[in-house]
């Protein structure tokens, strides 16, 4: 939605220019996570031609949809200046959900989804509410949310979930067409494709302008008439109804486990902050917000690739998340790089330290 | 700032490269040594120089006596599956291993037959199955009047926690006999010790602490018998040259880590490639993921895993991706041995027996009544095998899926609605 020209910023190797193209292409945001997705996969198919076949690169976006779906959940929180800490457990509560009320009856699929975007409705609605009109930082409602749904869960299932998904309810998340070339096209690419067509028309809307702006100065949006209230409580909504979809996914793809969705939250989060996008929100473009989950998921692609070993893994991949984020906030910082970044000076540049952390 | 800039690209490739260096060097010399080598060892080396690593693959696989591995205790637990256990049959949470009997009638009496349970939590669904069998033996002897009273407290997996609670009980005077589960090993040894010294008999069971101190400690074998069951059974029936995927939980915790160390061990001396050991938190999404994954570098054609969650993911992973089942390791879970019955794979479901939680309340009244019991209570743990699977499903037919087939409920009154209603 905004008219950058990253490209010039950053055009000191070819991987760079590609990935300014990309980002141009994509409709901006911050070239350094195309960057990055680019040399991660350029590594991976190195390492393993074999990768670079359409039916491994089919399973790769099978596995990665339901996280690009949490970042796009996650984004729309985000850029209009809260936090969702509630999705990973969202996402566990909606599994066992299903799996204990549809209980292996086919018959059951349509109706148990209809009550999952119910309850996925009512949570974001609750945590929007709290937000807003309780004036509860989000990151407390949340978090508290995420604790009262872990709970409720454990509660009710005794710590162990019960029931059994349906195959028409695994379909979501593990089956697809059967064709030539890539051997499946799986329903949960074409469930992807659809999000990020609706995603990048909403944020194109004057709705998609309104949540920047609100996230930019909540302040002036509202003396612009804006109701910060709506805007944001009805991006917890979405939120909450992009976690029940990944939940959809999730369950599809694996089954129901008893620790389905954990820390889900911070994967998405991370995925949206590497996508550029600013904690604290008003900055930051939803497509670069699925780069970064399609980076994060690439990366750990790369990690299995190299037989790195499981201990050094979250360590090595804090310092590239930092890495990244920390170059992306230099060349926002840099004098036009971006057409309304406020001209800060690089050490004062207020971006940096929540985006790394 | 341009400066800045270079220094944080090259502080990007520099994690990506070093990565890759240090990796690439012990899977291409050799591959075997990933497996064995002792992940808190290795974790240091890796991120130093490839100098350090060259050397790291000169020394032998097995590393004698490594933090989790104790060669007596391995030894023992291998030895002790095929002893014939003591008691009767058709009840094995009675039976016990080379039981070493001690008096107990310094603390028989009927006064105060309060029985008071500290529980690490009931965190997973092998805990919760264990919980409701514990239960329904209590009700079996509340209503033959063996036991007044019950109380429980669960400390969710909180060593602190469960201190403040054995502490609690002690202070409230009113148990007349205390059981024990640990969370963890060394941190809650002085509890119990504590609990101990306020003279009520003290039963432990599951995972150990370092004292003996109370009157009988209970439990199945082992994890090492566990793993080596499991790595066994891959060695036998794969080809020498076929290569094993190892699925772990996480690391750290005594009783997978034995399992893992005790695999390891007969990895070693087989022909077999492992091609990694991975930490999945037993997420049935990251098992899929990961297994696919391999699946894309090559064959994978025998899978170890510490736990059997999450073990139908794995075995998903093989049929999304067009490829022929692995030789199987699981576990009595029922999701699994449903899904083995189901394709008639090559596999084994190796069994941390969960009805050893009947035992502690057996062994509460036994000693208040004065009877004997083992001071190490070591309960038969058998895997089940392709021979007795059928025998095992038919009987937990009604179950859930995440049930465990070895619960050993089935004769409580209960059965089968209180395993059934969770």
């Amino acid at each position: 939605m905004t008219a950058t020209d990253p490209g010039r910023a950053a055009a000191t190797s070819t991987g760079t220019r590609l990935a300014g193209l990309a980002g141009r292409l994509f409709g901006g945001g911050g070239p350094t996570v195309f960057a990055l997705l680019i040399v991660i996969f350029a590594l991976i198919f190195v390492m393993n031609p074999s990768f670079a076949e359409p039916p491994s690169l089919m399973a790769f976006l099978k596995a990665a949809a339901p996280l690009v779906v949490l970042a796009v959940g996650q984004y729309f929180v985000i850029v209009c200046g809260e936090l969702d800490l509630s999705v990973g457990s969202l996402v566990g509560a909606q599994v066992v959900i299903a799996a204990a009320l549809i209980d292996g009856e086919e018959s059951r699929t349509v109706p148990v989804l209809l009550v999952m975007l119910a309850f996925g409705a009512l949570v974001g609605l609750v945590n929007g509410l709290i937000t807003t009109l309780l004036k509860v930082h989000s990151l407390i409602t949340t978090l508290g949310m995420m604790l009262v749904l872990y709970g409720a869960i454990r509660l009710w299932t005794g710590g162990s979930p019960k029931g059994a998904l349906s195959e028409a309810f695994r379909t979501a998340g593990r089956g697809g067409i059967d064709m030539p070339v890539v051997r499946q096209l799986p329903w949960a690419l074409i469930i992807l494709v659809a999000v990020v067509v609706l995603a990048i028309v909403v944020m194109r809307s004057s709705y998609g302008r309104t949540l920047v702006a609100t996230g930019d100065n909540d302040q002036a949006a509202m003396f612009a008439g804006v109701r910060v209230w709506q805007v944001r409580t009805s991006a917890f909504v979405l939120s909450s109804l992009m976690a029940t979809l990944a939940g959809v996914l999730i369950g599809g793809f694996a089954g129901v486990t008893a620790q389905v969705g954990q820390g889900l939250e911070f994967t998405a989060i991370t995925a949206v902050v590497l996508g550029g996008v600013v904690l604290g929100g008003g900055r930051g473009t939803v497509v670069a917000a699925m780069a970064g989950a399609l980076t994060i998921q690439a990366l750990f692609t790369l990690f299995n690739q190299m037989a790195l070993p499981s201990t050094i893994r979250p360590a090595v991949q804090g310092v590239i998340i930092i890495a990244a984020v920390a170059y992306a906030a230099r060349e926002r910082a840099g004098p036009g790089a971006q057409d309304h970044a406020p001209a800060a000076p690089p050490d004062q540049n207020p971006d940096r330290e929540p985006a790394a952390t | 700032m341009r400066k800045t800039r270079v220094l944080l690209v090259a502080a990007a490739t520099a994690a990506l490269t070093l990565a890759a260096c240090t990796t690439d060097e012990p899977t291409e010399t050799a591959p075997e040594d990933e497996a064995p080598a002792d992940e808190g060892e290795q974790e240091p080396e890796d991120s130093g120089d490839d100098a350090a690593d060259d050397e790291g693959d000169d020394e032998p696989a097995e590393s004698e006596d490594g933090e989790w591995f104790v060669r007596a205790d391995y030894e023992r637990q291998l030895a002790q599956r095929d002893i014939e256990p003591e008691g009767p049959a058709d009840q094995p949470w009675l039976q016990a291993i080379e039981p070493e009997w001690v008096d107990t009638s310094e603390f028989a009496q009927e006064e105060n037959r309060t029985l008071c349970f500290s529980n690490a939590s009931v965190s997973n669904p092998w805990r919760v199955t264990g919980w409701i069998t514990m239960q329904q033996q209590v009700d079996v002897f509340t209503d033959a009047g063996e036991i007044d009273d019950f109380q429980v407290s669960d400390a969710a997996d909180d060593d602190n926690q469960q201190i403040s609670d054995i502490q609690a009980f002690i202070d409230s005077g009113d148990c007349g006999a205390l059981i024990i589960s640990p969370s963890t090993t060394a941190t809650l040894t002085p509890a119990v010790e504590a609990a101990c010294d306020s003279g009520i008999p003290v039963i432990v069971f599951d995972r150990g602490v370092n004292t003996d101190c109370m009157v009988t400690f209970i439990h199945p074998i082992g994890g090492y018998a566990y793993g080596a069951d499991g790595a066994e059974f891959l060695v036998e029936n794969l080809e020498p040259g076929s290569s094993v995927l190892a699925l772990r939980i996480l690391p750290g915790v005594d009783v997978l880590e034995h399992r893992w160390a005790a695999a390891q061990e007969i990895f070693a001396d087989s022909e077999l490639e492992i091609l990694g050991d991975e930490f999945t938190g037993g997420d049935g999404a990251q098992i899929k993921d990961l297994v696919t994954q391999y699946l894309q570098r090559g064959d994978v054609d025998g899978i170890w895993m510490d736990a059997g969650d999450g073990s139908v993911a794995a075995i998903e992973a093989f049929e999304d991706t067009g490829n022929d089942y692995p030789v199987m390791m699981g576990e009595d879970e029922l999701s699994f041995m449903r899904k083995w019955e189901e394709t008639g794979m090559t596999a084994i479901a190796p069994v941390y027996s969960n009805f050893q939680w009947r035992t502690p309340i057996e062994a509460a009244v036994k000693i208040w009544n004065g009877e004997e019991v083992p001071a190490e209570w070591v309960l038969p743990q058998e895997p089940i095998t392709e021979e007795n699977r059928g025998e095992f499903l038919e009987r937990n037919a009604d179950m859930p899926s995440l049930h465990y087939a070895k619960f050993g409920g089935e004769d409580l009154p209960g059965y089968p609605e209180a395993w059934q209603d969770r």
